[in-house]
């Protein structure tokens, strides 16, 4: 183990000292995003953003090659009835399936996502951990959405869970590394709190909510409290990490609170698919529907988007 | 470890404006006095302009009442005290309460757009507050109308007769249900006088208590200026005086009925403070701070508009708070998305800029966030002074707008001192994440109101009201009940 670990160069916090989070006030604040009325030009403007900064996910045992290239090939092409949309930022698969969607998405512009460290439950060794990231990583993911250790994290093993970030960070390379939380496992804000701070000090350019695996998953209350330690991590450090909420973000107007959120906690430089994600897979359609009928004034069938 | 540079914004997205609309509102040309059950015009002939401070466009005329109007109401209100209301019997009063109360929930919407044209608060604390609060004051003095003997167990129960009622011009409609529901649950009759630059909802409610049905006289409401309002407070044949408002105008009040036997209620100004101890949740702390002063863009007789940070985390929060009002949306009230509106008066914005002068002349750094405040109206953007002392004019002073001191601490008995040192005590706010500090501090705050880890939070059950030149009695709950009764 190297001395200088995860982000060496900073002084790291005594992380049981994290701070508090006090959930009524969050309560609070996360209903007045929820208030916030986005409509015409900024509706838009929102919708199409949140299709810009989905990963598209598929995370199952009954996975095929042809299910993945059907996504990757979807990933590029939302729906081409509209000819203006952007495409998604990334797909997200399991390491087995990253060969396949980074031949089928390449020179896109689509990034290959793949989930390691055991995911979802994290229950394996160390070293079958970093085997399964550089598996990934060689196979051409672009990022890697590793799971953190929650068992050792609850139990109080903060520094475990550190090192373990911070050896996968080594694993990944130059992929861009998220960190899943799991956040329905951590259940206290406070423990959401202090697992992103441990995340971003440790490596992580990205801290995620959830595996989608677990409920609940991707709520408000605790997307902004991770968006909170990220502001006071770049206050503190001057370094820029990005959000994905995972798993539970379905449909567009919960999108767009996301982004409203992201807005009022961070700022616009957030308001990117280079520092902010959504981990969904039915989230697409609702917005691709929501497009369409803010432009046509009608809500056409599901039937007119497809489904992979 | 190299990172990448932060990435400077490629994007803005900024909310398109989602207006409400006022085109359900059902506002008349001109407004005459609601006495005795009836829309009679005034004896001086007067009428004056009511403004939309947001762009200064009149929005109706209403009438100036003298004492001669005053005298009639009053006289109106006696009549139906005598001959009516303490006839009813406390059942059916209950539900002459309760009809109002449906009434303006019917009507909230109406309700909502009428207080934010007229005075300047935003759509969204009018239609999710103001309202809602209003309407809850009723239903929830209805349910003591019938229930006195339980209210105060042993004792004889009676009305005090005629109430006269001055309310103010930052919660307009919310001030007079605090004022009318108790004293009708308790068997009062009641001649209030609204603001004079926030007439309207007063003269809207005048409309539903009318439709409930309520026996002429039983309410009257007059509108006019502080002539008006004196009148009121010297008339020979009223019990009783429920004021809030201005500690200056409290005091001339208190010397009025002075050597009489007219009881009071002065809920006045405020001064209060917001302490922030190093354990507190900060980010939590931060937005209870923001809606502490900024609230109805300060218009709050308890805000909390004397911040104290505890020195260690003192940088950290002036920070976050710096970035948190960055974000708030200042602009046209009506808008759904807006956090700050206008200010109410052409008047109070010029006291607000009298202070952030003064404020800048002690030597105070004035923090004000980059945003560009609407061309027409009366606005003020949310202001932080830094570097102040207790001695500081405003520290001392109630400034009464959108204007927050911070001062730093290092000891809680130092911040409780420095806390209490104010010859006001109205409320005050605590933040930690320790339940024993909570105790502590607030048993130690000479503040009628004290808030843990929230602030600015109104309930009907719960009783409001200060020591000092903060006022004296109890509006709320069942101490605001109280003021209305005799006890034997």
């Amino acid at each position: 183990m190297s001395i200088k670990k995860g982000r060496g160069n900073l002084i790291l916090p005594d992380f049981t000292q994290s701070s508090c989070v006090d959930k009524v006030g969050v309560e609070e604040r996360v209903a007045r995003f929820q208030s916030r009325s986005i409509k015409n030009e900024a509706k838009m403007q929102g919708l199409k953003m949140a299709l810009n900064m989905i990963d598209l996910t598929t995370l199952e045992g009954k996975d095929t090659p042809g299910k993945v290239k059907q996504m990757c090939y979807k990933a590029q092409h939302l729906h081409d009835f509209h000819p203006n949309l952007p495409s998604v930022a990334a797909v997200c698969v399991y390491p087995t399936m990253v060969g396949v969607a980074a031949k089928a998405v390449q020179g896109s512009g689509v990034k290959v996502a793949s989930v390691s460290t055991a995911f979802p439950s994290g229950q394996a060794p160390l070293d079958v951990k970093i085997r399964d990231t550089k598996f990934a990583v060689d196979e051409g993911a672009d990022e890697i959405d590793m799971v953190i250790s929650r068992g050792k994290f609850l139990s109080g093993e903060y520094n475990f869970v550190f090192d373990e970030i911070a050896t996968i960070k080594e694993a990944c390379g130059k992929s861009r590394l998220k960190v899943i939380l799991e956040t329905g496992e951590l259940v206290t804000l406070d423990n959401v709190r202090r697992a992103s701070d441990i995340a971003m000090y440790a490596g992580a350019d990205f801290i995620k909510t959830s595996t989608g695996k677990i409920q609940p998953a991707a709520t408000m209350q605790v997307t902004y409290t991770m968006l909170q330690a990220i502001r006071d991590f770049y206050t503190t450090t001057g370094i820029q990490i990005g959000m994905k909420p995972a798993g539970g973000i379905s449909n567009s107007k919960l999108a767009l609170h996301n982004l409203v959120m992201v807005k009022e906690t961070l700022g616009d430089q957030w308001l990117t698919n280079e520092w902010f994600r959504f981990g969904a897979s039915s989230l697409a359609n609702d917005v691709l529907m929501q497009i369409i009928k803010a432009e046509t004034g009608v809500y056409q069938s599901p039937d007119y988007f497809s489904k992979d | 470890m190299a990172r990448k540079e932060i990435n400077k914004s490629k994007v803005t997205w900024d909310y398109s404006p989602a207006m409400e609309s006022s085109s359900h509102i059902n506002l008349k040309k001109k407004y005459d006095l609601y006495i005795d059950g009836k829309w009679v015009k005034p004896s001086s002939g007067k009428y004056f302009d009511t403004i939309n401070p947001a762009n200064k466009e009149k929005l109706s005329e209403v009438a100036h009442a003298n004492d001669k109007d005053v005298d009639k109401a009053v006289k109106a209100a006696r009549k139906s005290y005598k001959g009516v209301w303490s006839k009813t019997t406390p059942a059916e009063r209950s539900k002459y309460i309760y009809r109002i109360a449906r009434l303006m929930q019917e009507r909230a919407r109406e309700f909502a757009v009428i207080e934010t044209l007229d005075a300047g608060k935003v759509i969204r604390e009018s239609r999710d507050v103001d309202v809602p609060l209003a309407c809850n004051h009723f239903f929830y003095y209805a349910g003591w109308a019938d229930k006195l003997e339980y209210a105060f167990p042993n004792r004889k129960v009676e009305p005090l007769g005629v109430a006269g009622q001055i309310t103010p011009w930052n919660f307009p409609l919310l001030m007079a249900a605090w004022k009318i529901a108790p004293a009708l649950a308790a068997g009062n009759t009641v001649v209030l006088k609204p603001a004079e630059t926030t007439p309207l909802t007063a003269l809207k409610l005048a409309e539903v208590i009318h439709d409930a049905g309520l026996p002429p006289g039983v309410v009257n409401i007059l509108t006019g200026f502080g002539d008006t309002g004196a009148a009121i407070v010297d008339h020979d044949d009223v019990d009783k005086i429920a004021f809030t408002g201005s500690t200056g105008v409290g005091k001339i009040i208190q010397n009025a009925i002075s050597g009489t036997d007219k009881k009071a209620t002065l809920e006045l100004g405020g001064k209060s403070a917001n302490i922030i101890l190093e354990d507190a949740p900060l980010d939590q702390a931060v937005e209870g701070i923001v809606n502490g002063i900024f609230f109805n863009q300060g218009h709050v007789c308890c805000a909390g508009s004397r911040l104290f940070v505890q020195e260690s985390v003192a940088e950290k929060v002036i920070e976050k708070l710096k970035h948190r009002i960055s974000s708030l949306v200042i602009g046209d009230p009506m808008d759904k998305n807006t956090d700050i509106g206008a200010i109410n008066s052409k008047e109070q914005l010029d006291t607000i800029d009298k202070y952030i002068k003064i404020g800048l002349a002690e030597g105070a750094t004035m923090y004000q966030p980059d945003c560009v405040l609407p061309k027409t109206g009366y606005f003020c953007k949310p202001t932080l002074f830094m570097d102040v002392a207790q001695s500081s004019r405003i520290v001392q002073e109630e400034i009464f707008g959108p204007v927050l001191t911070i001062q730093t601490f290092r000891t809680v008995d130092e911040a409780i001192q420095k806390a209490n040192n104010t010859p006001f005590g109205l409320a005050a706010g605590i933040w930690t994440d320790k339940g024993s500090r909570i105790f502590n501090l607030a048993s130690k705050l000479n503040a009628g109101v004290i808030w843990a880890n929230t602030y600015n939070k109104f309930d009907p059950t719960s009783p409001f009201g200060g020591y000092k030149e903060s006022g004296y009695g109890r509006e709320g709950g069942l101490h605001g009940l109280s003021a209305y009764v005799k006890l034997k």
